[in-house]
């Protein structure tokens, strides 16, 4: 800190002493000289501006300092928050609320376990399509794409982010539903029934479109983040990896992706947090039924979509509290996850590298 | 710069001034909310100095604002229940201003024209009962109509709304089975079917899934040119939705003092029985005397004048001798 000085007011000494360290001679002796030389010029601008010369130090420190606490402190005032409006329904369910499988508004009996088990699941198929194709998408793009395409690839892919998610979601109604009906569901049920995962009547709308809507959304947030961090990868460790003779796919796997992993990872925890957090294109999408069935042709429901839904029309404290309970759940969540996506970094990197996400 | 600032300021403040206004605040229910802008701009148009703001918030956000007192009125698609009228702190009087119906509108292979549905039938196929176009409730009130043995699919709002409140207060009174297992709400726990948001939601899935059946609001159906089915009223006519047979529901029914009525399954042989008002909630004291006397006035114009605007939005006016019940009530228990 004590060698950020304005050169402005003291032009003539730091630009006599800047001529040695341009020449650069060794770093413990150009870090002396730096020190020495600050010093001078803070001498000088301490004797002329007596009081100016910590200020704005001081001030900035504590500018960022406050940009620091405010993040701790928007996540404590948002968990206070939702614990204080959902009291009444925590006191009147208990810990019974989140694995509670009941939601009647009528009878008031509240339960949130369908609406996770949707969040999880439609979240899960969404990153299961999602991380193959934007990794696919990234390494074509950094490794092997001629380089008018690239620019022509990465702009559609950006594009795909610039969509609002309520078109996602028309375009799910009326595009990709009845394709599903029609030809992908029959298809998945005639090959893959014996799972039990693809059975039951086929209405388009259910999990199935809700993981590929969403799907699609992440794509363009963990393919831009991961061919970033790809193309940070340095040059010598390709060219390190084709040396020794290793093939293209090799050189990609061991060169690029095993460098990039970290980054990668952190992408997919970006993609992931959008999808959880989905509620426009999900809700339209996913048929809004809070149950928890084995086939992915069934409708589902979402804790972020049920709170959409329902808010606006919710009458009675009981209702509300039990909303906003919903909301602390995803709160949970959210968390648990993030949790678990940090532990999966630590265990690939062996505990070493930290995760930039 | 700052000159010129300072004149755009000054003519913010003349305008303002020579648009002396008084500003009235509501919010609730979304379903009338073509109609109240409508009535809201109209108003200003011939009242240059009144300006009706109003927030389509919903119907519980409605009746939530308007006991917390942070809007000068509320509007709801159901009534207040009597909790939350002995919680409010604000005494309201509910005021019917419109009439909306629900109608069922079904995607059936091979049928094109119009369904009759009995109450029975409605609340069957809502209920899950009832899982078969081909089934014998349906075909015995359908001469000549020939049903696919195809399984119906149901869908209803995911959304709470006052819709799905009309639809299913009707069921709880046609149906014991649908009131003691399912009951009325804004949001019910549906047996059986798929939740579309919005009536654009519900349509969408009914136009997609062959085979299917929903509710949608008249007036939705009206300008999208959906097709939908008549429904056997308590006269055992089958009455097709319209704006007449709409407004012909509130007239047999009996009026509380206080307008909070149902008027699903209604008396009358012409009354089509899923329909209900929509009220805005006005408090009977207001703490701004002005800003009551303003709203009076209002009230009445909306009565009168307004009523007249209706048909164009689609919406059903209320019948003549609700009216004067309601201007009665208007002029007796608002006391700015």
């Amino acid at each position: 800190m004590s060698d950020s000085v304005d050169p402005m007011n003291s032009t003539e000494p730091l630009g006599k002493l800047q001529k040695p360290a341009t020449a650069i001679p060794s770093m413990a002796q150009v870090s002396k000289e730096r020190k020495t030389a600050a010093s001078t010029v803070l001498q000088k601008i301490r004797t002329s501006h007596p009081r100016a010369s910590r200020v704005p130090d001081a001030v900035f420190a504590v500018i960022i300092l406050l940009s620091a606490i405010s993040v701790f402190a928007i996540v404590v005032l948002v968990a206070w928050e939702l614990i204080d409006k959902s009291r009444l329904s925590l006191h009147q369910f208990g810990i019974g609320f989140f694995y509670g499988h009941d939601w009647d508004p009528v009878a008031g009996s509240f339960g949130a376990m369908p609406f996770i088990y949707g969040t999880l699941v439609s979240s899960f198929l969404a990153l299961l399509m999602a991380v193959p194709l934007s990794i696919g998408v990234a390494v074509y793009v950094t490794e092997m794409c001629p380089q008018r395409l690239r620019a022509i690839i990465s702009f559609l892919v950006e594009l795909l982010a610039a969509i609002p998610s309520v078109i996602y979601g028309l375009w799910g109604i009326f595009v990709l539903a009845p394709l599903l009906r029609e030809y992908v569901e029959p298809f998945l049920a005639r090959t893959l029934g014996w799972t039990g995962l693809f059975t039951g009547p086929m209405y388009g709308l259910g999990m199935l479109a809700a993981g590929i809507i969403m799907a699609i959304m992440v794509v363009p947030v963990i393919a831009s983040i991961t061919r970033e961090v790809m193309t940070a990868v340095p040059q010598n460790q390709r060219e390190a990896v084709l040396a020794l003779g290793a093939t293209r796919w090799e050189m990609i796997r061991m060169g690029v992706l095993r460098n990039a992993r970290i980054g990668i990872v952190g992408g997919i925890i970006l993609g992931l947090g959008r999808a959880l957090g989905e509620t426009m294109a999900v809700t339209m999408v996913i048929g809004n039924r809070p149950e928890i069935a084995k086939s992915l042709f069934a409708p589902g429901y979402t804790m972020a979509s049920v709170i959409a839904n329902e808010f606006t029309e919710a009458t009675g404290d009981l209702y509300l509290s039990a909303l906003v309970e919903i909301g602390l759940a995803l709160f949970i969540v959210t968390l648990i996850v993030n949790a678990l996506a940090r532990l999966l970094v630590w265990s690939i990197t062996g505990g070493t590298a930290r995760v930039r996400a | 710069m700052i000159r010129s600032f300072r004149v755009l300021l000054c003519i913010a403040v003349l305008v303002s001034c020579a648009f002396a206004q008084t500003r009235l605040n509501g919010a609730g229910a979304t379903f009338p909310y073509p109609i109240y802008s409508k009535w809201f701009n109209e108003y200003h148009n011939q009242h240059s100095d009144i300006e009706i703001n109003y927030q389509s918030i919903g119907s519980g956000g409605g009746i939530r604002q308007v006991q917390a007192g942070t809007v000068d009125f509320g509007a709801s698609d159901g009534p207040m229940t009597d909790q939350q009228i002995a919680e409010s702190k604000v005494k309201v009087l509910h005021v019917p201003t419109v009439l909306g119906s629900v109608v069922p509108a079904y995607n059936i292979p091979g049928v094109s024209g119009e369904v009759k549905f009995t109450p029975d039938a409605l609340a069957g196929i809502f209920l899950g009962k009832i899982t078969k176009w081909n089934d014998k409730a349906i075909t015995s009130v359908n001469p000549g109509v020939n049903f696919p043995d195809q399984s119906i699919t149901v869908a209803h709002r995911s959304d709470g709304s006052g819709t799905t409140y009309i639809f299913t207060d009707y069921l709880s009174k046609v149906s014991p089975d649908w009131k003691n297992n399912v009951g009325k709400g804004t949001s019910v726990k549906w047996p059986v079917g798929i939740g579309g948001k919005g009536n654009e939601g519900v349509a969408g899935s009914i136009r997609q899934l062959p085979g299917s059946i929903g509710y949608i609001e008249l007036i939705y159906a009206l300008q999208n040119k959906i097709p939908f089915g008549s429904v056997q009223n308590s006269s055992k006519n089958f009455i097709k939705a319209s704006l007449d047979s709409t407004t012909a529901a509130a007239v047999g029914v009996k009026m509380p003092a206080d307008f909070r009525v149902s008027i699903t399954n209604p008396p009358g042989k012409d009354a089509y029985p899923i329909a209900s008002f929509t009220w805005l909630l006005v408090p009977t004291s207001p703490t701004d005397a002005n800003k009551g006397k303003i709203l009076k006035e209002y009230l009445f114009w909306m009565l009168d004048k307004g009523q007249t605007m209706t048909q164009a939005l689609s919406y059903a006016p209320l019948p003549a001798q609700v009216v004067e019940m309601e201007k009665a009530a208007i002029t007796k228990q608002i006391k700015p």
